[in-house]
């Protein structure tokens, strides 16, 4: 019994001494290529790459972080990755094309966005069961879940609207018309605020959680280039409530908002058609899956400098992070 | 169970904040239930023989656009139950030699204000000039002839279709691209096929290109389905494209896909093909599945058999467009949506990576143009470099200054 504890002290050990500083491992789901890339932080470099079911797009951590979930839609599941192995051990039932999803606060279920369906599906991971499911808009893909795990949000592309689902009685309670062509809805840090990304409009709805309105629109002007080319896509949040990072697709951009006035700052200069990203875990450098350009693009938040690209698969598209 | 649930809680929470809809309601003088906001739409089409492909991997559809119309209507009404608007798509037909004015009066009279016009150009006019549709909103969902957005204008119909001077500029942009600038243009013999010829050659003239020869297609159609056709077919092209000065590309004119699939690969000199056939351009195709088009091929396919056909997109299109105007609108009134649709705010999603916007000198949906290949997508113009100062759609079809509409 002591020497097993001895053992798995000298393990962390050496476990702390390998990884000085905040290591952490970035996961790349590549659509074009059915494989997922893992990226060191420290090397900044591609160390393995893992075969899984077709079109890997969403992708997400368990809440115990020992799981990575990525949405293989052309298979109609979700494929289970270990992330100390690196191996795909299991799969679980998503109901057909899962695109996006997103984990409740409680890691007990998956909320799965359906594309070709017009549903969202909710799956129970430790019992790797569809528990049940919900009507919503045509082309469901944007998934939000409120702190407190009470509201989920959903975007649907060709109705464009945010639906808003209360998760004890699974029904929609409100539905919000946002800009055209709506892909993904985050929930402020303190739950007051839902942004929503539209594609098509070229704008981010910021949503007030209290009333279900729309409070503020965000407009997008970059210089040089067209207005068509400005397609918002991905949206991250920092935990503290001051910035907002969004990715601006073909327009090869990543936006830097003030969360409190909803400014824009500043842009990236990233790949080519920029679609999600994800933050480090000291939320220092935000990392932007590149699908055009087939790299991930590492940004420095404090110099405020792109760091690098590091090539991936082909058409990478979602990113997570592993602490 | 959940559905009807919700769909109660809904339309009471549309109520309370859309207070504007009560009203038009009254002034439609509808005897909707008070809760609903009914949007009829007619889709109007004339009967005649079916269209016919020269290959027999495309399947011979008896309904080729109210398909798509179907599948608009059913797109919109998954938004309406959100917001308590009930579409209802209603199916006429024009007899194949019938009048027009006679089949479409009484559905005028009736109230029908939202129109979906799959018919050609002449019965498109016809309708537009009724006195009933005076105050209608017609979307144009199936011809593509420039004169409709160039000179023979009215004022309330809305262009879903793309016109040919869209289609052959984004080929010309693609050939001027590739520097591919010598053009032998082959073209039918019907009014159709010269029409379209007649805008590639403006395209030419545009975009630069040379056409150093051009020749009428003057051999007999033949019938699809013909055991020695192959044999027939190439002694016929061959000879045909004998001769001809030298060129890069042959680009042939047959909207109706009479001849024209013929072509490729049968050119006395190694020549590509482009144009109706070989390298198409057109507004849809099943070869795309960019920016979500997979999700409507999938859809339609389910709901159709088959695949979704130019034709049936337009339709699609035509019917999504009044359903995103009402959706944002909250009226059915045509003026209202016709000046939403006409304005900034509209951003029509078509799964091409923009905004369907109008322009609104003359009323024609702006697009983006594929070119595809028999099995894969090529290209979508406009293509890069290809500048505009209003937006680079604009370099596809007529522009401000060429149109004699002056809806603006």
């Amino acid at each position: 019994m002591l020497s097993k504890l001895l053992a798995a002290a000298a393990f962390a050990g050496l476990l702390l001494a390998a990884q000085p500083g905040h290591a952490y491992t970035i996961f790349v789901s590549n659509e074009r290529d059915n494989t997922v890339s893992v990226v060191d932080s420290e090397t900044l470099e591609v160390v393995e790459t893992i075969d899984v079911g077709r079109r890997p797009r969403g992708i997400t951590l368990s809440q115990d972080h020992s799981k990575l979930f990525v949405c293989v839609g052309d298979d109609d599941r979700i494929d289970v990755i270990d992330t100390e192995t690196y191996e795909v051990v299991g799969t679980l039932p998503s109901g057909p094309d899962p695109e996006l999803f997103v984990l409740d606060p409680d890691g007990r279920y998956l909320y799965i966005a359906n594309e070709d369906d017009n549903k969202v599906t909710v799956t129970d991971i430790d019992a790797q069961k569809i528990v049940t499911e919900v009507r919503v808009g045509v082309e469901p893909e944007g998934m939000g879940i409120s702190p407190d795990g009470k509201t989920l949000v959903n975007t649907s592309e060709t109705t464009n609207m945010a639906h808003f689902i209360d998760t004890d009685a699974m029904e929609i309670t409100h539905n919000i018309l946002v800009g055209s062509r709506p892909r993904e809805a985050q929930y402020t840090s303190d739950g007051e605020e839902i942004w929503v990304s539209a594609e098509i409009g070229g704008t981010v709805s910021v949503i007030s959680d209290a009333t279900r309105k729309i409070k503020h629109t965000i407009n997008f002007d970059i210089r040089g280039i067209p207005k068509e080319a400005i397609q918002p896509v991905g949206i991250e949040l920092t935990e503290d409530g001051k910035r907002a990072y969004v990715a601006m697709g073909p327009s090869n951009r990543v936006a830097v908002i003030d969360q409190e006035t909803y400014e824009v700052l500043d842009y990236y200069l990233v790949g080519q058609r920029v679609w999600h990203m994800a933050m480090s875990p000291q939320e220092d450098r935000l990392y932007s899956a590149n699908g055009v350009s087939s790299d991930l693009s590492v940004i420095d938040l404090e110099d405020g400098k792109v760091l690098k690209s590091i090539p991936v698969g082909r058409l990478p598209w979602g990113v997570a992070i592993k602490p | 169970m959940l559905f009807s649930r919700l769909g109660r809680k809904l339309t009471a929470g549309a109520l309370a904040v859309f207070g504007i809809w009560t009203a038009v309601a009254a002034t439609a003088g509808s005897a909707a239930a008070q809760d609903t906001l009914e949007v009829p739409i007619v889709y109007v089409t004339r009967d005649g023989p079916p269209h016919i492909p020269l290959t027999l991997l495309e399947p011979v559809a008896e309904d080729l656009g109210v398909q798509g119309a179907r599948l608009g209507l059913s797109d919109n009404a998954t938004t309406g139950r959100f917001m308590g608007h009930a579409y209802e798509l209603r199916e006429v037909t024009v007899p194949e030699d019938g009048s027009l004015a006679k089949t479409l009066r009484p559905v005028l009279n009736d109230g029908a204000r939202l129109i979906v016009a799959d018919l050609r150009a002449d019965d498109l006019l016809a309708l537009a000039a009724l006195d009933a549709a005076s105050d209608a909103l017609i979307v144009n969902a199936r011809s593509y002839q420039d004169r409709l957005r160039t000179r023979a204008c009215n004022a309330n119909v809305l262009h879903a279709a793309p016109s040919n001077a869209m289609l052959t500029d984004a080929l010309a942009q693609y050939l001027q691209r590739k520097r591919w600038t010598e053009v032998f243009l082959v073209v039918g013999r019907t009014d159709q096929d010269k029409r379209w010829a007649e805008s590639f050659m403006r395209a030419a003239k545009r975009f630069r290109l040379n056409v150093v020869a051009r020749k009428t297609w003057t051999f007999d159609y033949a019938n699809r389905r013909d055991e020695s056709g192959a044999a027939i077919a190439q002694e016929e092209v061959t000879r045909f494209t004998r001769g001809v000065d030298d060129y890069d590309v042959l680009v042939v004119a047959d909207p109706a896909d009479k001849f024209g699939e013929y072509l490729p690969h049968r050119t006395a000199d190694p020549r590509p093909v482009a144009g109706t056939q070989g390298l198409r351009t057109t507004v849809w195709s099943r070869v795309h599945e960019q920016w979500g088009g997979t999700q409507l091929q999938n859809r339609f396919e389910e709901q159709a058999g088959r695949f979704m056909t130019p034709r049936d997109y337009t339709n699609w299109l035509a019917v999504r467009a009044i359903g995103e105007a009402v959706s944002r609108t909250e009226t059915t009134a045509p003026a209202e949506l016709k000046a939403f649709m006409r304005g900034n705010d509209f951003e029509l999603q078509g799964y091409k990576g923009i905004k369907h916007t109008v322009r609104s000198w003359n009323n024609q949906l702006r697009h983006r143009i594929l070119l595809a290949g028999p099995r894969i997508l090529v290209s979508v113009s406009p293509q890069p470099g290809f500048l505009h100062e209003r937006t680079e759609l604009d370099t596809l079809g007529y522009d401000k200054p060429e149109s004699r509409c002056g809806f603006d």
